[in-house]
């Protein structure tokens, strides 16, 4: 069945109840009844829930064959938490047909690829799928299709009780010995453990993995004692310098300047612009340079931001200690500076990722955004983005929080250059629909800016300031006469990975790609 | 023109090809590798047949490692590699000419 972007779902996904993807804010006013999970009366007394290995915790916690393990991407590059536990798992208790739930999966978690070529993992649920994982999946090598959600679509579905965890694994910077659970403190810092605080609430049992045990209680506890059945402490959580980079650090490619000065010129131009106005902006060269021009705006109007959200890293942070930005809501840091700012800096909070984007709970901050400011991978003329799929059809890419800010969000700016290499990102048809154009409001690229004809008002403002805009088809056609029309990409049937809109109805499917010859 | 000796022209960087032309005698024997082979590899393999046939390379063994370079790179690292294959490419390139 086509669904409103035009994709065509297969029939055979469309069984209970779930319906193809319809337009934004589709599900709006429904009732869900929450999920709860079954958990074990820690009633009598106890001095510790230390537990002497991943294995004998697992085993208190009745791992057994089939159950739905979850973990959280704040370690990053440098997590080692999922391989461990999974290597236990598998290799110790023999355990097979897992489900992996994670927030997110990148190259760190390679070894996970072989046990889905073995059979033993026959399930993945995540946002992003890249490394070898992606490849594996791409090759049609999992048992199940993998289900792709946004940040908001995962706590929306653990709540609604579409992924049931069996066992939660929470990668703790520091843990006392009861699983209090902070992401500062320790050797292996994150920040920021708004990921894992939806998991911990809604998971049968929860283990806290730590490399830095600290005294009782660890307070304020981001993932709290309540909800821990065990706390196993490791050499080490993960490889700190991949956690967090030293700092994010601003542009200086000529191209992205470019881009991010013309960002934050439309952004000047609309009338959410105005003192106390909310944003958030992804680490992307463009994308975090906007900052920078942005301050320059804010200076000369003489108004402050009131809050920002996001993934938070040096900048953010510079402006909240600047005065410049009321405050900063955090449920991941992308560097040190944030790392070190959070619950630190005056104003700077931590955060749930339902909390953050889930679009089923009732005061989602992306619902009060005023801006986004975006990258993509490919932009299609209907604004369509993916983020998810390269151009070769491989799922490399993480829908993240991209959905859920472009569909909170007031106005919500794509920025992009227009070709990478022989790639045109403006195009005609984007390979998987990450985030439905429907949400998309602004394209800025390094050859014009181009305004959703859903927005007009937002057209009027450009040109009220002399901003010059071209529509997206001009940019696609400019695009194409640099790099040549692509030939089609050419699928097999087998369906390789679901593409969850983040109401939890279906965006997009991507098959198996078929092999050039 | 005839390949007299191994050629290289290119690199491996984004964007770029590396070309290399050896002396063959069974046409051109082509191989190519692309990091946008699925979209562009059609379109990479006629544009290098196409500049082969207009510098008159009628027995060549090419190997191509592109990086996504646009066509126009493509075409003057092809055409690169051959003169230099000839030693013809010291000065005197028929610009507007067989190059263009």
């Amino acid at each position: 069945m086509k669904n409103a972007v035009g994709r065509d779902i297969p029939e055979s996904l469309l069984t209970g109840g779930r319906e193809v993807y319809q337009g934004k804010n589709y599900m709006d006013g429904r009732y869900i009844q929450k999920a709860a999970p079954y958990t074990r009366r820690c009633e009598t007394p106890r001095e510790s829930k230390l537990t002497e290995s991943i294995a004998k915790a697992l085993k208190d916690c009745g791992a057994k064959s089939g159950m739905t393990f979850s973990f959280h991407h704040h370690l990053r590059d440098g997590d080692y938490v999922v391989n461990m536990v999974m290597k236990s798992a598998i290799e110790e208790l023999g355990l097979t047909d897992l489900t992996i739930a994670a927030t997110s999966l990148g190259a760190a978690h390679d070894p996970v690829a072989g046990y889905i070529e073995q059979g033993r993992v026959i399930g993945i649920q995540t946002s992003g799928i890249r490394g070898r994982i992606g490849e594996v999946v791409s090759a049609g090598r999992l048992k199940t299709p993998a289900v792709i959600r946004s940040h908001g679509g995962r706590p929306r579905a653990i709540e609604g009780g579409e992924v049931h965890i069996d066992i939660a694994f929470i990668a703790a910077p520091t843990s006392d010995c009861m699983g209090n659970c902070r992401g500062i403190g320790g050797k292996s810092n994150c920040g920021s453990l708004g990921y894992a605080m939806t998991d911990a609430k809604y998971a049968d049992h929860v283990v806290v993995i730590t490399d830095c045990l600290v005294d009782f209680p660890n307070m304020p506890a981001s993932v709290e004692a309540i909800d821990v059945d065990s706390v196993v402490v490791v050499g080490s959580i993960g490889d700190s310098r991949k956690i967090a980079s030293a700092a994010a650090r601003i542009s200086q490619n000529p191209r992205d300047l470019m881009m991010a000065e013309n960002v934050a010129k439309v952004i000047a131009s609309t009338p959410y612009f105005k003192d106390g106005f909310s944003f958030q902006t992804g680490v992307g060269g463009p994308s975090l340079a906007a900052n920078l021009f942005l301050e320059k705006y804010m200076d000369e109007r003489n108004i402050k931001m009131g809050w920002a959200i996001g993934g938070i890293c040096g900048p953010m942070v510079e402006l909240l200690k600047k005065g410049k930005v009321g405050k900063v809501i955090d449920v991941q840091d992308f560097d040190l500076d944030g790392v070190n700012s959070i619950n630190q800096t005056p104003g700077h909070f931590e955060m749930s990722a339902s909390q953050y984007a889930n679009p089923a709970n009732k005061g989602a901050f992306v619902n009060k955004l005023d801006y986004v400011v975006l990258a993509a991978l490919e932009i299609d003329t209907g604004f369509n983005v993916n983020v998810l799929t390269g151009s070769d059809g491989v799922l490399r890419g993480a829908p993240g929080g991209h959905p859920d800010t472009a569909a909170g969000s007031k106005c919500c700016i794509i920025v992009t250059p227009l070709i990478r290499g022989r790639m045109a990102t403006v195009c005609e048809h984007v390979v998987t629909v990450t985030t439905p154009g429907d949400c998309v409001d602004v394209l800025v690229t390094d050859y014009g800016i181009a305004v959703n004809p859903t927005r007009p008002d937002l057209a009027a403002c450009l040109d009220a300031a002399k901003i010059p805009h071209v529509t997206i088809e001009e940019l696609k056609e400019k695009a194409y006469s640099l790099v040549g029309r692509p030939d089609d990409l050419e699928w097999e049937d087998q369906v390789v990975a679901v593409l969850e809109a983040r109401d939890g109805t279906i965006l997009d499917v991507v098959r198996k790609i078929k092999p050039y010859t | 023109m005839e390949i007299l000796k191994p050629a290289v022209a290119g690199t491996l960087e984004s964007s770029d090809a590396q070309v290399t032309v050896e002396p063959g005698s069974q046409g051109i024997e082509l191989a190519l590798t692309s990091s946008v082979m699925n979209q562009y590899g059609r379109q990479i393999k006629a544009t290098v047949l196409e500049t082969l046939k207009r510098l008159d390379v009628s027995n060549a063994k090419v190997t191509v490692i592109d990086k996504g370079a646009l066509d126009c790179t493509l075409k003057a690292r092809v055409e690169c590699a051959v003169f230099r294959s000839c030693g013809a490419s010291g000065g005197n390139i028929p610009w507007g000419g067989a190059v263009r």
